[in-house]
């Protein structure tokens, strides 16, 4: 076993506590570059390995160490057995150490391109990163795509860990060599500042005590930068932003507003606003269990009583009413793509942001980024560990800071809304409208006058169900039998909107979604006009249905189930279409090389096998009956 | 007054708890009485104030907890006003699972494991916050602060939702449950130093006394009552002792030490050599063994 003492400095921790506070740092590099051996050294050298973890060390290096005789640091850090096994680094992992002088959370991040993902979450919470580099490989593609994301994920402060000097003689040549190439591709990158190091992890030179075989370097050791690199409180000076998270209410007599504060400031008296309502109320009382507070400061979570009853839920943010944030339903951001479903423009998905949950969809994906090169180029989905400038329409107003600003109030999550997945992550760059331009102008004819007019209620019948399950006929005798009453109706289905409106449209899963949501949106406009308006469509995903059903009211969307077996449709095959799609002639058809998912909570279910088309079709208008949307 | 460092993790921790409360329908706090527990809940009363924490305490009971243990979590219950559960695996009873014949892995399975599984289904609690910390074990290290189970409880590692940001993902389907980790940035030490700052009590036996002790596969554990039979050769002193970890009393090693305070705890903590978990029996077979644990649902 090689080590070197550790140095005098390092202790576990001191017992006041490291003076200079926290500071969160992420490492990443190319696959063997060293990261987890770095982490094991420092965790090793600052003797927070103890012996009985040294004990099983020593076991796991002669089973799956890759070091020889040696201590496989890395073994120490790759906590999953799929990780110890493969000899790499999944997913992130957090480490914790201490000098006198500060108190660190590592986050020890994977470098192959399909964990993207997992860096990127590491470099979120990160206000630091060490980047390694191997001396003898030199600067890398990888290398050039991590800095990438540590920049676009806010990462302003790099220590560039030129590791593995050992194997290049401690050669000061190729240390400036490596250092000058990185610094020709990073100057675009935009970071506040650079600290080139040469080190060798695994040997400990320059990693917490300066090497004695490097005498030409004078720079700090990795230590002696991570205690004293200066992580400028960025969000303290920014404008002050409370999300609100939960409302506390004891009693009748307490409302209180529970947060922490995301940026900025506040003390008692000051004048605050709901940014999405610009209703407005004076500070107060900053309530904790420690006591009341005169102010409150970034990060701290308080209980904040307003001076009046305004209405304030979660999902609001609380800003001082001269330093509001921009409230919008659609801006334009960088999306990092995360989940193994590719995303679709148009789709509905989950967005959070701040402690607010909102449907949200993106209307553009404006270019991709190859995080390789940085070269732009135009695309129609992200696929896992892509990242694109997308522009974002929500289905309400969000306040937001851009993210270069405020990483609290600028980023957020996109959730898949039937798995619950994580499946994006955003970074905003800048409101495209602002929500207070958009409000409906209050028309003398309105919605309801039209209503009132028709003598019955405005809404969409949403016919879904296989090609050949009788959706169009059925959906043709409803029309017939509601024209016969007197209804105000109109019929939109996939061959008169495929004619026209959507003559540019094909059947990829992409086409697919824009095609119901050029339909959901002509269906509205319908829907304001007071009409009841038939769409029938195999629109075979759920989230798509969801999406049409969110952009009407309560109660306006009537999902329709024509639910007919695959084998009845095939039997039937009334325009042929099965027989080609059997036949490979045509792709992407729903129920053979595409997927059909049933409605779980349709409002009417229709069985075609135990009836016919005319029953169902009266079945359909008692429904609408028992609904009150007809009188 | 905490110090920096002290007050962002407790400010974190608060910031986790409200989280589950102001999405999940129905969480519990898992209460295994130990010191972790002990911080957790004392942030959890500070979490929510002016109102109580809006959740009861669930105690996963093996019949096995130190006598101190238990006297020691009622007492907090009835201190604070928390509703208490406890609940013990009935099969398990009736089977007659013990630590000591079963054998710890048998034991642990079905009166932790198990019963754990057993409890959050019978009451449908949707989230289960935990006092497990990422500084304990390697795979505690990778796992989520919002953990996220599929029906059956199961824990998929290689597959688990990105977390970034403080923007956690509190959605699940019903049937799904989470486990959430408010202390998951806090090291043993942290735990110890803000036990102290804050003045929260904790069970005796993490202090140092005279206490009974058999020596037992070269771990030392404190006889707390006549069930644990003598083998032959084996004896009873009296040696000052004192637990880093608490769990069941068979399968918890003391360790000689002279600390009978918190200043003396940390000060020791500072000088030790040897982790915290060094003392747990189920711990031992190999590196992955709690991953394994973890998947089958345990905390």
């Amino acid at each position: 076993m090689t080590s070197q003492v550790p140095s005098e400095v390092l202790v576990s921790a001191g017992v006041r506590g490291p003076t200079k506070g926290l500071l969160r740092f992420l490492t990443c590099g190319s696959v063997d570059d060293g990261k987890s051996t770095l982490i094991g050294r420092l965790l090793y050298d600052s003797r927070l390995i103890l012996e009985d973890q040294l004990e099983t060390l020593r076991r796991d290096s002669a089973r799956h160490g890759t070091t020889g005789d040696d201590l496989d640091f890395a073994l120490l850090v790759d906590g999953l057995e799929a990780e110890r096994e493969q000899g790499i680094t999944i997913d992130v992992a957090y480490r914790f150490f201490s000098t006198p002088l500060r108190s660190f959370i590592v986050a020890d991040t994977p470098g192959h391109e399909q964990y993207t993902r997992n860096m990127a979450t590491g470099a979120s919470n990160s206000d630091a990163a060490v980047i390694l580099i191997d001396a003898r490989k030199g600067v890398l593609t990888q290398t050039r795509r991590h800095s990438y994301i540590c920049a676009l994920l806010g990462i302003r402060h790099v220590a560039l860990a030129i590791n593995k000097i050992d194997l290049v003689d401690f050669s000061a040549e190729r240390f400036h060599h490596v250092v000058g190439d990185y610094f020709g591709f990073a100057q675009t990158l935009g970071f506040a500042s650079v600290t080139p190091i040469p080190l060798s992890a695994r040997y400990g030179d320059n990693v917490t005590a300066r090497s004695e075989r490097m005498r030409w370097y004078e720079g700090p050791t990795l230590i002696e930068y991570l205690e004293s690199v200066e992580v400028e409180s960025a969000l303290a000076e920014r404008p002050f932003r409370f999300p609100v998270q939960w409302v506390n209410r004891p009693n009748l007599d307490f409302r209180g507003y529970s947060g922490t504060v995301a940026s900025g400031s506040i003390a008692l008296g000051e004048r605050l606003v709901v940014a999405a309502s610009g209703r407005e109320s004076l500070l107060e009382r900053i309530v904790t269990a420690d006591g009341d507070r005169e102010q409150a400061h970034t990060g701290d979570p308080v209980t904040l009583v307003l001076s009046d009853e305004i209405d304030v839920a979660r999902g609001d943010v609380l800003a001082r009413a001269d330093a509001r944030p921009e409230v919008v339903d659609q801006f334009a951001a960088h999306v990092l793509w995360m989940a193994e479903e590719a995303m679709l423009p148009g789709r509905s998905y989950l967005m959070r942001i701040g402690t607010k949950y909102v449907p949200a969809r993106i209307t553009t994906l404006k270019h991709k980024v190859d995080v390789n090169t940085l070269e732009h180029f135009a695309a129609k989905t992200l696929s896992l560990n892509e990242i694109g400038l997308c522009n974002i329409a929500t289905a309400s107003p969000v306040a937001f800071d851009p993210y270069v600003e405020n990483r609290q109030t600028g980023a957020f999550i996109l959730i898949d809304r039937f798995s619950n997945a994580t499946a994006g992550a955003g970074m905003i760059t800048f409101g495209l409208r602002r929500a207070t331009n958009v409000h409906p102008q209050s028309l003398a004819v309105d919605r309801e006058a039209r209503m009132r007019r028709n003598g019955h209620k405005a809404a969409i019948l949403w016919f879904t169900g296989l090609s050949g399950s009788g959706k169009s006929t059925i959906a043709n005798l409803v029309e017939k039998e509601l024209h016969g009453q007197g209804a105000h109706t109109y019929l939109l289905d996939g061959d008169n909107v495929r004619h026209g409106l959507n003559r540019d449209l094909g059947f990829t899963d992409v086409d697919r979604v824009e095609n119901i949501r050029r339909v959901g949106e002509v269906a509205r406009l319908f829907i304001d006009a007071g009409l009841l308006v038939l769409c029938s469509f195999i629109s075979p995903f759920r989230a798509e249905r969801r999406m049409i059903r969110e952009l009407v009211g309560e109660g306006e969307f009537i999902e329709i189930f024509i639910d007919t077996p695959l084998d009845e449709c095939i039997r039937r095959d009334p325009k042929g279409l099965y027989a080609r799609a059997r036949a490979g002639r045509i792709k992407n058809f729903t129920g053979i090389d595409s997927p059909y998912e049933v409605p779980e909570h349709a409002e009417i279910v229709i069985a075609t096998r135990a009836k016919s088309a005319e029953d169902a079709a009266q079945l359909i208008v008692a429904e609408l009956r028992a609904r009150q949307i007809l009188s | 007054m905490l110090s920096p460092h002290l007050a962002r993790l407790e400010g974190e921790s608060i910031e986790i708890m409200r989280e589950v409360v102001a999405e999940l329908a129905n969480p519990v706090m898992l209460y295994s009485i130990g010191k972790d527990s002990g911080a957790m809940l004392h942030i959890a009363l500070k979490a929510f104030h002016p109102s109580k924490p809006p959740f009861p305490l669930l105690h996963i009971d093996t019949g096995w907890k130190f006598r101190d243990m238990i006297s020691h979590r009622d007492a907090i219950a009835q201190r604070y006003g928390m509703k208490l559960l406890v609940y013990t695996n009935p099969e398990g009873r009736a089977r007659g699972i013990d630590p000591i014949r079963s054998g710890s892995q048998l034991h642990t399975q079905v009166m932790k494991t198990e019963a754990l599984k057993q409890a959050l289904d019978l009451w449908g609690f949707d989230a289960a916050f935990g006092g497990a910390r990422r500084d304990e074990e390697k795979s505690r290290a990778k796992e989520r602060i919002f953990s996220f189970r599929s029906r059956g409880h199961v824990w998929d590692p290689r597959n688990q939702r990105p977390e970034l940001w403080r923007l956690y993902n509190t959605r699940i389907n019903k049937g799904e449950t989470l486990r959430v980790f408010p202390l998951s940035n806090w090291t043993e030490l942290d735990v110890w130093q803000y036990t102290r700052a804050e003045g929260i009590p904790v069970v005796p036996l993490y202090l140092a006394a005279p206490r009974p002790v058999v020596r037992r596969d070269g771990l030392l554990i404190v006889r707390d009552d006549e069930r644990l039979v003598l083998a032959p050769g084996e004896r009873e002193e009296l040696r000052t002792v004192r637990f880093r970890s608490l769990g069941c009393y068979p399968l918890t090693a003391a360790i000689e030490s002279t600390a009978a305070t918190l200043d003396e705890i940390i000060e020791e903590m500072l000088c030790a050599r040897s982790s915290e978990r060094s003392g747990r029996v189920i711990d031992a077979d190999e590196a992955a063994s709690m991953e394994k644990k973890k998947r089958e649902g345990y905390f």
